[in-house]
């Protein structure tokens, strides 16, 4: 597995993470490119950069771990683990496909790697407050890194796991929140908005920080931080843009849910380069 | 290890009492035993393991649903985790997370319900656990167990921590009388035949299965042998035991402190069904109960060894038909 903290390799990859996502929705015919392509750069920072992990020994006991608790933005986590050496790059375009291990959320029973199942949202920061607490009983400086969608967070599980972590001062881990402003139905401002967002977390006694969640240098400064912030959990509040690298998609809620065609996946194909 | 004659019942402690005895041993003897409560513990009695091991239990305050996501992740990084509060809150709050969170990736988690079915009394049916049968049930690959006193609640307590995936233990708030002598084993997915008979099987769990053995010996005195099954394991069933006494006794009645359509009965009907049809009676809750005294409410609600035995009539008059 490549790993760098170039800024220019970790965009080579960015741009391959895309290429894969346009591609195995258009295969599938059906997925979520919105909310994967605003998630490329954290992710791609995370798994190749910033994270302890090893695809050899996807179950080390000492490794960081991540869990995508938005699961419909599965594609960039496939492309991410395939890339990274976990999953067959060659299976990626059998995504949602009977018996394919790219199941249309993450599934837990046919990639074992995965930190855990998910798509019924709300649910990631609670197990990874798990996760934490049983890293910090054992001893083990372990960190572990959740994303959640910024509709997600009008889930109230959201919020009760905000209170416990901030009470009882899970400092391992780091919720990373991808606020690309469009959920399902529309634009989150226009569906419930969840401003003050900032303001929620830091009154719930979170590390709040705020971020471009497409640049680069910011991601791992925002991580680093992360990792140097005691006595309570961290927040990264990471701006993105929705469908990001391919311009029809961008701040586009259609896009939230529905495959390209050939002829757009061919477009943005040629647009990401 | 069926008694052939009556079983002298002397009262025991609460079956949640013996889960928060038995949970503490268990801290005591392994480090990697973990426990989360919410808001709950002096009466769901994880408060003794609360108080000998403070660091590794997780108060969560009044949130169900987290506190099953944070068992669930605990569990995921190789604790053996206990989640526990009402019965009813614990399923009914974190159904949710019980279904994608420990069901769905099979995670190791261990959820003990405390206060279920209507014997909690004064509280009210919002407090009153007699859907968690039925909602344990239908989560694929969840051991749903409901011991009837406190022998046999140590030992699945101690099962369950061995056992690898997730366990549901439904417990009771009030006293019960003992059915065990403290060598008895259980097994996971085996029934215990407490009573012999070959008339007529009653077969229940929980505090039902002191009922059933009262009824066993009043029908004695009107020449009926009854057989007495506890099954304690309502998933998975002993689906041989029940088969057996479908063939050997042909009538069958269920008992459990749980709505009746939804919880043990069906279930054995099913397997009744499945393997040797007979007559079946079924006793249980039709609605939503009542504040009032435990014992009141079991009288007026119809749990007790007197409407076994109208039950048991019942079944044997229709065998005969």
């Amino acid at each position: 597995m490549t790993r760098t903290n170039n800024v220019e390799q970790l965009q080579a990859i960015a741009r391959t993470i895309r290429r894969h996502i346009i591609e195995m929705i258009a295969e599938a015919k059906s997925g979520h490119p919105g909310g994967s392509l605003s998630a490329v750069e954290l992710l791609v920072t995370l798994y190749f950069d910033v994270m302890r992990h090893d695809p050899a020994q996807p179950h080390w006991a000492g490794r960081d771990r991540f869990l995508l608790s938005k699961g419909h933005a599965a594609p960039v986590l496939y492309s991410i683990m395939a890339e990274a050496g976990y999953t067959p790059v060659d299976q990626l375009n059998t995504l949602r496909k009977l018996g394919s291990i790219y199941q249309g959320h993450p599934d837990r029973r046919f990639i074992p790697a995965l930190e855990a199942s998910t798509g019924s949202l709300g649910e990631g920061i609670s197990l990874a407050i798990g996760m934490g607490l049983a890293a910090k009983l054992d001893g083990s400086d372990s960190r572990t890194y959740v994303m959640v969608g910024d509709g997600e967070i009008q889930e109230g599980q959201i919020w009760e796991s905000a209170m416990f972590a901030g009470y009882h001062k899970v400092d391992n881990i780091v919720a990373i929140v991808d606020y690309n402003r469009i959920q399902l139905d529309g634009f989150v401002k226009d569906i419930m908005d969840v401003e003050p967002i900032a303001a929620k977390w830091l009154s719930f006694n979170w590390n709040v920080i705020e971020l471009d969640g497409h640049d680069i240098p910011a991601i791992q400064k925002a991580f680093h931080d992360a990792a140097q912030t005691k006595g309570k959990p961290t927040v990264l509040i990471a701006h993105t843009i929705k469908g990001k690298g391919v311009s029809f998609m961008e701040n586009n809620p259609k896009f939230h849910g529905v495959a390209p065609t050939a002829a757009e996946r061919d477009a943005a194909l040629k647009e990401i380069g | 290890m069926a008694q052939k004659t009556k079983i002298e019942l002397k009262m025991g402690v609460a079956t949640r009492e013996a889960f928060g005895q038995e949970l503490l041993e268990l801290g005591r003897e392994n480090k990697d035993v973990v426990v989360c409560d919410a808001d709950l513990s002096k009466s769901t009695m994880t408060a003794y393991f609360a108080k000998e091991f403070p660091e590794r239990f997780f108060e969560c305050g009044i949130a169900e649903a987290n506190m099953v996501g944070i068992g669930a992740g605990l569990a995921s990084a190789g604790k053996i985790a206990f989640v526990s509060s009402f019965s009813c809150f614990v399923l009914n709050k974190g159904f949710e997370q019980l279904r994608v969170g420990v069901a769905y990736p099979h995670t190791n988690l261990k959820i003990v319900g405390t206060h279920s079915g209507i014997s909690i009394g004064e509280d009210g049916p919002s407090q009153m656990s007699v859907e968690d049968i039925s909602l344990a049930c239908s989560l694929p690959g969840l051991i749903v167990l409901a011991p009837a006193d406190e022998v046999c609640t140590r030992k699945l307590v101690r099962l369950a921590a061995g056992h690898a995936g997730p366990v549901f233990i439904r417990t009771g708030r009030p006293k019960v009388p003992i059915i065990y002598n403290g060598d008895q084993t259980f097994e996971i997915g085996k029934a215990v035949e407490v009573l012999e008979g070959s008339d007529v099987t009653i077969m229940a769990n929980g505090l039902l299965v002191a009922e059933a053995v009262k009824a066993a010996e009043l029908l004695d005195a009107e020449g009926v042998s009854a057989r007495v099954l506890d099954l304690f394991s309502v998933k998975p069933l002993d689906r041989e035991a029940i088969a057996r006494a479908a063939r050997e006794t042909g009538a069958i009645v269920v008992a459990e402190e749980h709505l009746v359509d939804s919880g043990l009965g069906v279930r054995v009907a099913q397997a009744v069904a499945e393997s040797c049809p007979c007559p079946m009676e079924f006793i249980g809750l039709e609605t939503y109960a009542e504040s009032g005294s435990p014992d009141g409410l079991l009288d007026k609600y119809g749990l007790r060894a007197a409407n076994l035995v109208d039950a048991a009539r019942k079944v044997i008059s229709r065998k005969r038909a």
